[in-house]
């Protein structure tokens, strides 16, 4: 049932206390928060460094404009609407297309049709603040839906399976993918029941999967293998993540990015409070890669170095699995 | 750098707390526990006395130094008499006068004192006694005693055991015989005692004192033997010659001086009168502090009005209940709703106890989440909504009180005490949650929510805590250090052993 602390201490495993007062308050000043909080400033900040993010349809902050958002998707057949504030995927509504009969009902990724009615009632209550952080007032975000590389179609459940990249001090220190679940419902968090694959740093290939807090092989619905799938132009989103440091000055960093068919790696949001989890998917604990980094630090290193640095440093100790 | 300031501040806070909590309860004698009931002693000597034609004037010998004892106050009662405190040659006098009066006289002399193990007596030594000078024949009947028992004796201990052996032979020698002739009492036989002890140049006094028992309305002061041995004063009993001084004896004064001396009066006659009373620890302590001109008692709570102190025991409580939360989610890692809401919940588990409260709380909570389910179809906006919600808990715990009323269970009644708005709050986030995550996760933290503040109620209820941090608030920087510590724990907490269990395998 427990294991015990000093094992876990010995595989270098980093705890939720420790995360907060080592290097989340150390490392992450508040006043930089709304760089990664806000989405919309996210995406401007990326924008500006010359980072691919995807294209922002419209904004709503007030509770007036919210029937408004007919207007902004009168082009797009999908799109995302998210609160710009939002944490841990909540609030999140993904709308796949319209329906056929009906020119204002909307089809979710989940195949659930919702009325326009429906949608503007969720975007009012992302901006009455139901799924911020504070709790204050926020803003509905709508924005390009991502049409995902088919690498990952064969383990994941509907929605949108994206490449969360640890960042510290710079310095890529860990990545999985998350991979959306029926449990999920289509929702890439792993507390919401998605499955996370940890990732050889060095070749960019994935490794067992983790479903709340178990080790698994396969993916829950689909069956297929969660291993070995090689994650295209790992070098350029190693280089993303590595950047992103520069964009948002915090020393300790969730990525968050997908594959666009078309458009390739995209950031998609960044957080400041990136979950441990990581570190199952992985079979790795933080603390010694963490530790690592902060011997071979430098503070000339560019994003590219960087990113090489840590192809280098990290890469997975060969499974050896459990089923032969 | 910075883990040594949280160290220092921590230290630096439950050692301020620490030792003011030693002082008040060493030095003032605040109680640990509660109802810690003192036995306070009530001991009057009236005096009675003829008055004479001409002015009066009465010394009453007094309690001076009580080992075992300590005063906690004294007082006299007398109609139109002058009262007055002296230091004599045998210890403190009460003296009382008068120019004139009529009649049968009485004057009451009263001190209450309580049993402090702690009070020794801090006397000085005495000079070796001059040797008395005795008429014959009694003078060569005492020098054959004393050559006769300091050969049978090896220091001031046994010398006096032996003495009072062969003083208290039923079949005496003859010198003792001799000696005891003119010794009818107690006292006078102390006395010879002393007589013969002077001669050895011991140094040694009658001390005279009452036993003290529950209620006596005619105590006796009985004589004892007290003798030096050059490092401290013993006591002997002068019949059986046991050194020991009975439980509960109360010295009242040293010495072979008369107790009381009444100038221009006849027919004296002092009795003595013992009350036992059970007097709360706190409030004995508070006086001795008074007395000693303690600060500290000036900012003890005890000083408030009774109701403001009901609702300080139970707000000094709620530090007590943070404390436990700190531990539960930061060292254990159970989840919970709001930061607080818990501790609330916990307090409001006070007044409606454990079962009830726990049954009334998820009645409400799910009742609650019902209704909130229902409002979700509205598609209401965020705040007219959560308005909503907590008018239905409202309307809700009246239903719940008029009930429970009608069905006879009075404790129903006690859903009043609930926090309604930490409720509604409880309802909106949990309702949130079960959207979002889905109905286990929620439930899992509605249940952490519930562990929480159980677990905070069974500390913030333990009388003994309560008394504890009543009495002794300073210990509130106690819980803060400990708190501030709790902060800087970076360490795993309890459930991420088992969340990382498989990390640890490999």
């Amino acid at each position: 049932m427990f294991a015990n602390a000093q094992q876990l201490r010995e595989a270098g495993v980093l705890g939720l206390n420790e995360r907060n007062s080592e290097f989340i308050m150390r490392l992450n000043p508040r006043r930089l928060y709304p760089r990664v909080d806000d989405k919309v400033l996210t995406k401007e900040l990326a924008l500006d460094a010359g980072m691919a993010v995807p294209e922002l349809y419209g904004v709503i902050s007030n509770q007036g404009e919210a029937g408004d958002f007919g207007v902004i998707v009168a082009d797009h057949d999908s799109f995302v609407i998210k609160p710009a504030q939002g944490s841990g995927g909540d609030g999140i509504l993904v709308v796949t297309g319209r329906s056929q009969r009906k020119r204002n009902a909307f089809r979710l990724s989940n195949g659930v049709l919702i009325s326009e009615a429906e949608i503007a009632h969720h975007i009012s209550n992302i901006v009455g603040g139901q799924y911020s952080l504070s709790g204050n007032r926020d803003k509905a975000l709508i924005e390009y839906c991502v049409r995902f590389d088919p690498v990952f179609a064969e383990v994941s459940y509907q929605g949108v399976p994206d490449i969360r990249v640890i960042v510290y001090r710079g310095y890529p220190a860990m990545a999985m993918v998350r991979l959306p679940t029926r449990a999920s419902d289509g929702k890439a968090n792993l507390h919401q029941g998605a499955v996370g694959a940890g990732v050889d740093m060095s070749s960019g290939e994935t490794l067992t999967g983790v479903l709340d807090n178990d080790v698994v092989d396969e993916h829950p619905d689909t069956g297929a293998l969660v291993a070995g799938l090689l994650i295209p132009q790992w070098d350029f989103i190693l280089q993303s993540a590595a950047r992103s440091n520069e964009v948002t000055d915090l020393g300790y960093l969730g990525v968050d990015m997908v594959i666009d068919r078309d458009l390739g790696p995209l950031i998609l949001e960044m957080n400041a409070r990136p979950g441990l989890n990581i570190q199952i998917a992985n079979c790795t604990g933080l603390a010694t890669r963490i530790a690592r980094i902060d011997e071979i630090y430098s503070p000339d290193a560019d994003p590219v170095e960087r990113a090489y640095i840590a192809r280098r440093e990290f890469p997975a100790e060969r499974q050896t699995s459990i089923h032969f | 750098m910075k883990q040594q300031y949280v160290y220092g501040l921590a230290a630096f806070l439950a050692i301020v707390g620490l030792s003011i909590f030693g002082y008040k309860w060493q030095v003032l004698g605040f109680p640990l526990s509660k109802n810690q009931e003192t036995s306070v002693w009530t001991v009057e000597s009236s005096i009675r006395f003829d008055s004479g034609p001409g002015s009066i004037k009465v010394n009453l010998l007094i309690p001076t130094l009580t080992p075992g004892f300590r005063m906690l106050n004294e007082n006299s009662v007398s109609r139109g008499y002058g009262f007055s405190l002296n230091y004599g040659s045998g210890g403190r006098e009460a003296q009382w006068a008068i120019r004139r009066a009529d009649g049968p006289q009485r004057i009451y002399y009263r001190i209450s004192i309580f049993e402090d193990t702690g009070t020794d007596q801090s006397d000085t030594t005495p000079p070796f006694p001059p040797p008395p000078v005795i008429n014959e024949p009694f003078q060569t009947a005492v020098e054959v005693i004393v050559a006769d028992v300091k050969e049978q004796s090896a220091d001031t201990a046994s010398f006096t055991a032996e003495l009072l052996r062969q003083m208290n032979d039923p079949s005496p020698d003859p010198n003792v015989e001799l000696l005891l002739s003119n010794a009818t009492t107690r006292a006078e036989f102390v006395d010879s005692l002393t007589t013969i002890l002077a001669s050895a140049r011991i140094p040694a006094r009658a001390v005279h004192g009452i036993e003290l028992q529950a209620r006596q309305r005619n105590a006796e002061p009985v004589a004892w033997l007290e003798v030096h041995d050059g490092d401290r004063w013993r006591y002997f009993n002068p019949m059986t010659g046991e050194e020991n001084l009975p439980d509960r004896f109360l010295i009242w004064w040293r010495g072979n001086e008369p107790l009381i001396s009444v100038e221009g009066g006849s027919n004296v006659q002092v009795g003595f009168a013992v009350q036992e009373n059970h007097l709360d620890a706190v409030a004995i302590a508070e006086t001795q502090a008074a007395q000693h001109g303690a600060s500290a008692a000036d900012f003890s709570l005890y000083s408030l009005p009774i109701q403001t102190q009901a609702v300080y025991s139970v707000l000094l409580m709620i530090p007590i209940g943070a404390l436990i939360m700190v531990v539960l989610r930061n060292m254990v890692g159970i989840d919970a709703f709001g930061t607080f809401m818990p501790v609330l919940i916990a307090l409001a588990f006070r007044e409606t106890k454990l079962f009830w409260g726990v049954v009334l709380f998820s009645t409400l909570v799910a009742l609650g989440l019902s209704i909130r389910f229902l409002l979700e179809r509205l598609r209401l906006l965020l705040v007219p909504r959560l308005s909503a919600v907590l008018i239905v808990v409202v309307i809700l715990m009246l239903l719940i009180s008029l009930m429970s009323h009608r069905l006879g269970m009075e404790t129903g009644l006690s859903v009043a005490l609930f926090p309604m708005v930490i409720i509604a709050m409880t309802i909106e986030r949990m309702s949130v949650v079960w959207e979002e995550r889905g109905a286990l996760d929620a439930m899992r933290a509605g249940l952490g929510s519930l562990i929480v503040a159980v677990a905070a109620y069974v500390f913030m209820v333990m009388p003994w805590l309560e008394h504890l941090i009543f009495t002794f608030p300073e210990l509130l920087l106690v819980v803060l250090s400990l708190v501030v510590l709790a902060g800087r724990y970076t360490g795993y907490r309890l459930l991420e052993l088992s969340r990382f269990k498989a990390l640890a395998e490999r």
